[in-house]
């Protein structure tokens, strides 16, 4: 069962029931008009998210580039609990002290990953530049980006994608096929057979794969990463999973058929891992049921702290807008 | 030591930066082997190899992207627009991303953009763009416009060596039809502070870039009336020294913004609201405004012509200032 230990596995179930937890309380904050914005779920693509990011090497200064539903990838790659929190709740002692939303933040040399900006695709050459930037400093970094369904559609994506594959950049792409683009389905999306296609427009490497299959991703993820590392370049993931909320928290996804809901429902890749866990005989449940109170203690904990947090100055408004201002320390 | 031209004075900007911090790279379309559509970058890629002279696809958004990319990881990238009206092609992530990364991030993006802008060479519409104004209203990015040889490598360094995202605009007219003595010293013009390029009494153009000269040609037509110029390179549109505007006008109280670019929401309008607030006591005639028609650049002489700015509308709008 891949190359994993019992430790990394279950560090993995961590990140998964982490990710879960922190949604389902972010779900009672916003109920509560404590969030101040949009809410976006990741349920049902937390398996990808986790073990996608899970499969790089935060030591060797690699960057994973979350878009919105990636909650669980920072979390692996060490964004902490209370700061997304805060970002939700607008605080002023938040990573972007109450100036961008939810998880737009991260740098990408100090923190290992670095958020999405909302116009979509512009990521991609974003991370084409940090893997460039790794590469002429003689270092192995590697650039992890995701990208949905709707995003591989911008003009953003394939300048990004074709630049990064000309000058075979270590960088590896997560697209995610959720399904839905906001209401737009996958086909009215592209006229492509799969998402993974649009890899020989680029001359990349490019494949589809199980997106709640948590090992699989893990794995197929590892050899691209490894892969560019050692100067292989590009690899295109396409994630078959699916978005089983709406967009945000408003958005009851009318639009989108109960019986494919209920299809995805089944296929949840948290309850799949874990069962496989058990089967396997890695886990027990009482671990499993250890790591869940560990992990809602750990949001209790959060919640708390970005609780007791203070709102922004408003007198700060106008301030830090380039960098000599010293407004950031 | 022979003169300069303007062209030289950004290639040897470049080279310079390149040579002093290894970080310093340039990316845009046919840098490299061909050394750029005007020759900009010519002999930096048998300098300093493909890695730090990097030809790309025709892509803007990747370049200016890749470029920010790489600046958040502690590069200093020069990223050339092949003509600055395809800057367009690339504003989103410029303006979205870039110039962003200080204000909501605390995130140092020391990227500098620059390429060949302006009108007078019968580019036609898509190569004659002066893009300042559609960068003004968008925090975060800094503007530059040299209108010398000794400014354009003194601001271009500056810039290179700046931590935030700043546009650097070259006017591709003046390229190669002037030069002068540079310093042999390493030497940067600071961004935010204007020139005092000719000192006046009765009237002041503020203006910069190429129409430096059609204010120098009105002021010498205006002295053979014996009336006193006083002329104020600006040099940097953000942030711009408005303390010079000020004091300028203070002086003169008769005032004329000059500028390339469509007059309607151009950045002489920014210029002139500032002086209505701020000076609006020691104006003694209304502020005047001197740019090119609301049209796109028209390709034919006469066309192109007649949409810039010249000389006879500056010195008709002097004359009405002095009459007022």
């Amino acid at each position: 069962m891949s190359e994993l230990s019992n430790e990394q596995l279950l560090d993995i179930d961590y990140y998964l029931r982490l990710t879960r937890t922190l949604e389902e309380r972010l779900v009672a904050l916003f109920r509560q008009a404590k969030v101040i914005g949009g809410l976006y779920r990741s349920l049902g693509q937390e398996g990808e998210s986790v073990a996608a990011a899970y499969a790089l090497d935060y030591k060797q200064g690699d960057v994973v580039q979350p878009l919105i539903r990636n909650i669980g990838a920072i979390l692996v790659a060490g964004a902490k609990p209370a700061d997304i929190i805060k970002q939700y709740m607008a605080k002023g002692d938040g990573p972007t002290r109450g100036r961008e939303l939810n998880i737009h933040f991260g740098h990408p040399a100090r923190d290992g990953f670095i958020g999405q900006i909302s116009m979509l695709g512009d990521m991609i050459p974003v991370m084409a530049g940090i893997a460039l930037a790794g590469r002429m400093q003689k270092r192995k970094l590697v650039t992890l980006a995701f990208i949905g369904d709707g995003g591989s559609s911008t003009g953003a994506f394939w300048e990004g994608m074709n630049f990064a594959s000309v000058q075979k950049l270590p960088m590896v792409v997560i697209v995610e096929n959720n399904g839905y683009a906001y209401s737009t389905p996958t086909s009215k999306q592209t006229a492509a057979r799969t998402l993974a296609d649009k890899s020989y427009a680029f001359g990349c490497a490019g494949v589809t794969i199980d997106g709640n299959d948590v090992l699989g991703v893990y794995d197929t993820t590892k050899r691209a990463i490894e892969n560019a590392r050692s100067g292989g370049g590009v690899t295109l993931i396409e994630v078959m999973t699916f978005r089983m909320k709406g967009h945000a928290e408003h958005d009851n996804q009318a639009y989108v058929p109960k019986e494919l809901i209920a299809e995805w429902a089944e296929k949840d890749a948290v309850v799949r891992f874990e069962n496989l866990l058990v089967e396997r005989g890695v886990a027990t449940r009482e671990q499993l049921d250890a790591i869940q109170q560990r992990v809602k203690k750990e949001v209790d904990d959060a919640t708390d702290e970005a609780d007791r947090s203070p709102m922004p100055d408003p007198a700060h408004a106008g301030k830090g807008l380039f960098i000599e201002d010293g407004y950031w320390g | 030591m022979p003169e300069t031209t303007y062209i030289d004075a950004i290639t040897q900007a470049m080279s310079e930066e390149m040579a002093r911090d290894e970080r310093v790279f340039l990316i845009g379309e046919d840098v490299g082997a061909y050394g750029g559509a005007f020759k900009t970058s010519y002999g930096l890629l048998d300098k300093f190899g493909a890695e730090r002279v990097i030809d790309t696809p025709i892509s803007e958004i990747a370049i200016i992207g890749a470029a920010s990319g790489a600046a958040l990881m502690g590069m200093r990238p020069i990223a050339e627009m092949q003509f600055l009206d395809f800057i367009t092609c690339g504003y989103d992530i410029l303006v979205n991303f870039a110039a962003m990364n200080s204000y909501l991030f605390g995130r140092a993006c020391p990227i500098v953009v620059r390429g060949p802008a302006g009108g007078g060479t019968h580019g036609g519409p898509y190569h004659s763009i002066n893009p300042e104004a559609m960068f003004l209203n968008r925090p975060g990015l800094k503007i530059v416009a040299p209108g010398t040889a000794y400014d354009a490598k003194g601001l271009l360094k500056a810039a290179i060596r700046d931590d935030n995202p700043v546009l650097y605009i070259e006017h591709k007219y003046l390229y190669r039809r002037i030069k002068e003595n540079l310093p042999d010293d390493d030497y940067i013009v600071p961004i935010g502070k204007a020139n005092v390029r000719r000192r006046g009494k009765d009237l002041t153009i503020i203006t910069w870039g190429a129409m430096l000269y059609v204010a120098d040609d009105a002021a010498d037509e205006l002295a053979k009336d014996n009336v006193s110029t006083e002329i104020i390179d600006l040099r940097s549109i953000v942030p711009f020294d408005e303390d010079a505007i000020l004091e300028s006008v203070a002086k003169t109280n008769r005032v004329i913004i000059l500028h390339e670019a469509p007059l309607t929401g151009g950045a002489g309008a920014e210029f002139a609201a500032r002086i209505a607030e701020k000076a609006f006591d020691y104006l003694d005639a209304p502020i005047k405004r001197i740019a090119a028609l609301d049209v796109p650049t028209p390709y034919s002489p006469p066309l192109e012509a007649a949409a810039l700015p010249d000389k006879t509308r500056v010195l008709q709008a002097a004359r009405e200032l002095l009459a007022y």
